[in-house]
């Protein structure tokens, strides 16, 4: 079967077509700030926008070859909800149009199953980093259980305000990551970890300050150490409390070869495998919707319109895991 | 004889006597590294002999080096492998005691909790820290109500039973639980 998918939750809106085996199209288009960080109403009106020609182009592809698609997935929430209301209601006419079921997808599920289904990791403690979000997750009876997560701003929002006060341009992790590979030595900033619980807010505040007075490059290596290593240490937890054999990475921030580098010495430290899908399957993506569409579509699962209302604040362990513990 | 490797410290036990070792990790920079082991081992020895003073039954810490300690063997079972709404409601006002004493536990798990004949002892006092600030005693409980929810089944009950508890110990049981679902809220993608 093949499902159509429609991502568009923050930054991305990005469309694609996936059937069992793989990914057979997708189109993005992504919205840049001129400047500062992601405008909520500038987001939502950049989708609507590209909405036309993103999903026209898959549309296309999929008559050019003769493809029908079964279904329409898209990203319910969490995200911004002028965004999300953009996409639903693209969704929606899509499904109508096509006369094929609507499927509303977890963003944050969506990033687990496609890493999984791409990378070949089976049951996971789950590293979730991204702009906005933070959490470390495993599957438990059922559901993917959060096990820690931060208290107060995500490590990717953490690192982009750091980056924005020193006047690096958005988004600032690739920078951040670049400079840190010039730096020459290691600056103590707080390191915060509380049980299986992060805090980055404080350690931001930190490096900007220390940005003062030191090198920036000095100060771009410090934040990325310390944040890094309080994220592996909360992930190695998880692995020990929650008796899982693998690691899995997914999430804008996971792009950050260093933090994969940390992760993978950790693991394999501890007698487990460490798995990274491909970069562009960890951002924000299409392909990560339809495919949790599809195994959602086939373990009988189905969103009818008057259930299609979007989701802001939707909890990853909202959603029943109803197509299995196993990779599909 | 090692009896358990935790994800940051090995534990062996000889005559009686407990030895944790805080292992260093090479995933992290140096110095970062060395600074935690150090300051981890230093405020569980301290903090797990004070928090008995407060009536939260510990160890007794024998000896410590720079990243490593001695202690007494505590037998019996993680409240983890038999936690029931009774004992939550005992945790509850455990912690209670604990706050009462001015003290946050910082890692407030049910792998860190034994139950010996009928006492529960706390263990694991390297994230522990010398605080009465409803925040950080909303975070210690956060932090317990989050292991239920991930790890056990009738996770509400022992919520519940924890709330019992540790509103008959705790200096500000209202504020502290009110706190509670402030933070459950926070950190969240909106």
């Amino acid at each position: 079967m093949i499902v159509f998918g429609l991502e568009g939750t923050a930054w991305n809106l990005s469309a694609a077509l996936v059937d069992e085996r793989e990914v057979l199209y997708e189109k993005s288009a992504t919205y840049t700030p001129a400047k500062g960080g992601i405008h909520p109403r500038e987001a939502s009106q950049h989708h609507a926008e590209h909405m036309a020609r993103v999903v026209g182009d898959v549309i296309a592809y999929a008559r050019e070859n003769d493809l029908q698609m079964d279904a329409v997935a898209f990203s319910q929430g969490p995200g911004l909800g002028p965004c999300l209301r953009t996409v639903a209601t693209a969704a929606r006419a899509l499904s109508l149009k096509l006369e094929v079921p609507l499927l509303g997808v977890n963003h944050c599920v969506a990033h687990i199953e496609v890493g999984k289904w791409r990378s070949g990791s089976t049951d996971p403690a789950v590293i979730y980093v991204s702009g906005a979000n933070t959490q470390v997750l495993a599957l438990r009876q059922g559901r993917y259980r959060i096990f820690g997560e931060t208290l107060d701003i995500s490590i990717g929002n953490a690192i982009d305000k750091f980056a924005r006060t020193v006047g690096l341009s958005h988004p600032g992790g690739p920078k951040v990551e670049e400079l840190a590979g010039k730096a020459r030595r290691y600056i103590p900033l707080p390191y915060t970890v509380k049980g299986m619980d992060l805090s980055f807010s404080g350690l931001s505040t930190a490096a900007t300050e220390a940005a003062k007075s030191h090198d920036l490059a000095d100060v771009c290596y410090s934040l990325q150490e310390t944040a890094f290593a309080m994220l592996v240490e909360v992930t190695e937890r998880a692995m020990a409390h929650a008796e899982k054999k693998e690691a899995m990475l997914v999430g804008g921030v996971g792009a950050n070869k260093r933090l994969g580098e940390m992760l993978d010495i950790m693991c394999r430290e501890r007698g487990a495998r460490f798995f990274l899908p491909e970069r562009k399957y960890m951002g924000d993506n299409g392909s990560m919707i339809a495919h949790t569409g599809l195994i959602m579509f086939k373990s009988g699962i189905r969103t009818p319109l008057a259930k299609s209302c979007v989701r802001p604040g939707f909890r990853t362990d909202d959603v029943e895991v109803t197509w299995g513990p196993t990779n599909s | 004889m090692e009896i358990g490797r935790g994800a940051e410290a090995a534990i062996t036990l000889y005559e009686g006597t407990v030895k944790k070792y805080r292992m260093a990790k090479s995933y992290r920079q140096a110095e970062l590294d060395q600074h935690i082991r150090q300051e981890r081992t230093l405020r569980e020895a301290k903090i797990t002999s004070e928090a008995r003073k407060h009536g939260v039954p510990t160890p007794i810490i024998r000896d410590i080096s720079r990243f490593e300690l001695e202690m007494e063997y505590v037998s019996g079972a993680k409240i983890k492998d038999v936690i029931t709404p009774e004992l939550s409601e005992r945790v509850g006002e455990m912690v209670g005691r604990l706050h009462r004493g001015g003290i946050v536990h910082g890692d407030l798990t049910t792998s860190n909790m034994i139950l010996q004949g009928d006492r529960i002892y706390l263990i694991d006092f390297g994230l522990s820290y010398y605080e009465s600030s409803v925040e950080a005693q909303g975070v210690d409980v956060h932090v317990y109500f989050q292991t239920l929810h991930s790890t056990h089944d009738r996770a509400e009950e022992l919520v519940e039973a924890f709330k019992a508890g540790y509103s008959r110990t705790a200096p500000a049981p209202e504020a502290v639980l009110k706190r509670v679902d402030e933070i459950k809220a926070r950190g969240r993608y909106l």
